[in-house]
């Protein structure tokens, strides 16, 4: 059986529109002038990235997505523009001089990769229904301490380790600032 | 579904990362986009797990593996960036030209070590 590109299932057109709120709001991350709204725009971009895992059946992943970077991860970007005095208005000069070079740098990959994908994968067909059972906890749970049990326990000395690093950075950081209002 | 549809929105998005690693000049900004990327990485292991769906669940256990580095990574960045602000006053990336730490912070004997470099560039 074959599958066209002309005659879309509905689980692609909704992949589709979900991918355009994806796109959009990742393009307006990386453009717009507001830095908070642009923090408060990565929101829309994981939640839709969330909702994309949702449509290729992973199930607890969309929910983890959700989660941490729609709930943690944002929550530390809009501290540390608060924290730095970042410009809550519009700033004109956030991305002048390197916007060309950046702009052809970024059309070129993606015309790159679009046109090796394309090539490579255009009669690929997978029904994602199929990995659903792949995608709950429960699987995930068992093949993580099956088989990933090792990269797992490094993952966590590897947070504890980034626990210390941050807590060293912003302690000698106190002390630095501290010998400067002295100074000051 | 076609392959070609959560691949190609991965590759799109890594690309809208890249633009935006490069072009902005807000350290914040630049992890932001940092995120983007990782999350194309993440969108195409998805949909390789989904296509290939091999017995060890590996792309989705990738994934759950890359968030956890992401937020260690967004953690650490934020604390080098803050550091960076409360130094010199800006985390603008286009302002800041030396990377090395200011003279005056080093001991005696550390200045004595490698004295000839950093001798000159405070001279100059």
């Amino acid at each position: 059986m074959t599958h066209g590109y002309l005659s879309p299932t509905g689980l692609e057109i909704a992949f589709v529109l979900v991918g355009l709120v994806t796109l959009g709001s990742g393009l307006l991350v990386v453009t717009i002038k507001n830095l908070v709204y642009a923090a408060l725009w990565l929101i829309v971009c994981m939640g839709s990235i969330g909702i994309e895992y949702l449509l290729l059946s992973a199930e607890l992943l969309a929910w983890v997505q959700m989660l941490i970077y729609g709930g943690a991860i944002i929550v530390l970007f809009l501290f540390g523009l608060m924290l730095t005095r970042a410009p809550i208005g519009p700033t004109e000069e956030l991305n002048v001089r390197n916007r060309w070079p950046a702009a052809i740098v970024g059309l070129g990959a993606a015309g790159t990769l679009v046109t090796v994908i394309v090539q490579a994968y255009q009669h690929t067909w997978f029904d994602p229904r199929d990995a659903v059972s792949l995608g709950t906890g429960q699987a995930l749970g068992s093949q993580l301490f099956k088989y990933w049990v090792l990269p797992f326990e490094l993952l966590s000395v590897l947070l504890l380790a980034a626990l210390v690093g941050a807590i060293v950075l912003s302690a000698s950081g106190r002390h630095a600032s501290g010998v400067e209002e002295e100074e000051d | 579904m076609h392959a070609v549809y959560p691949l190609v929105l991965g590759a799109l998005l890594f690309a809208i990362g890249l633009y935006g690693v490069l072009a902005r000049r807000s350290a914040i900004a630049v992890l932001m986009a940092i995120e983007l990327l990782l999350n194309a990485v993440t969108l195409n292991l998805v949909s390789f797990g989904a296509i290939l769906r091999d017995q060890y669940g590996m792309g989705q256990i990738f994934t759950l593996f890359i968030i956890t580095i992401a937020a260690a990574e967004t953690g650490l960045g934020l604390a080098i960036v803050l550091l960076l602000y409360r130094q010199r006053a800006t985390a603008d990336l286009g302002e800041q030209r030396e990377l090395a730490e200011p003279v005056e912070r080093f001991d005696a004997d550390e200045l004595l070590f490698s004295g000839e470099t950093r001798g000159r560039g405070a001279a100059s």
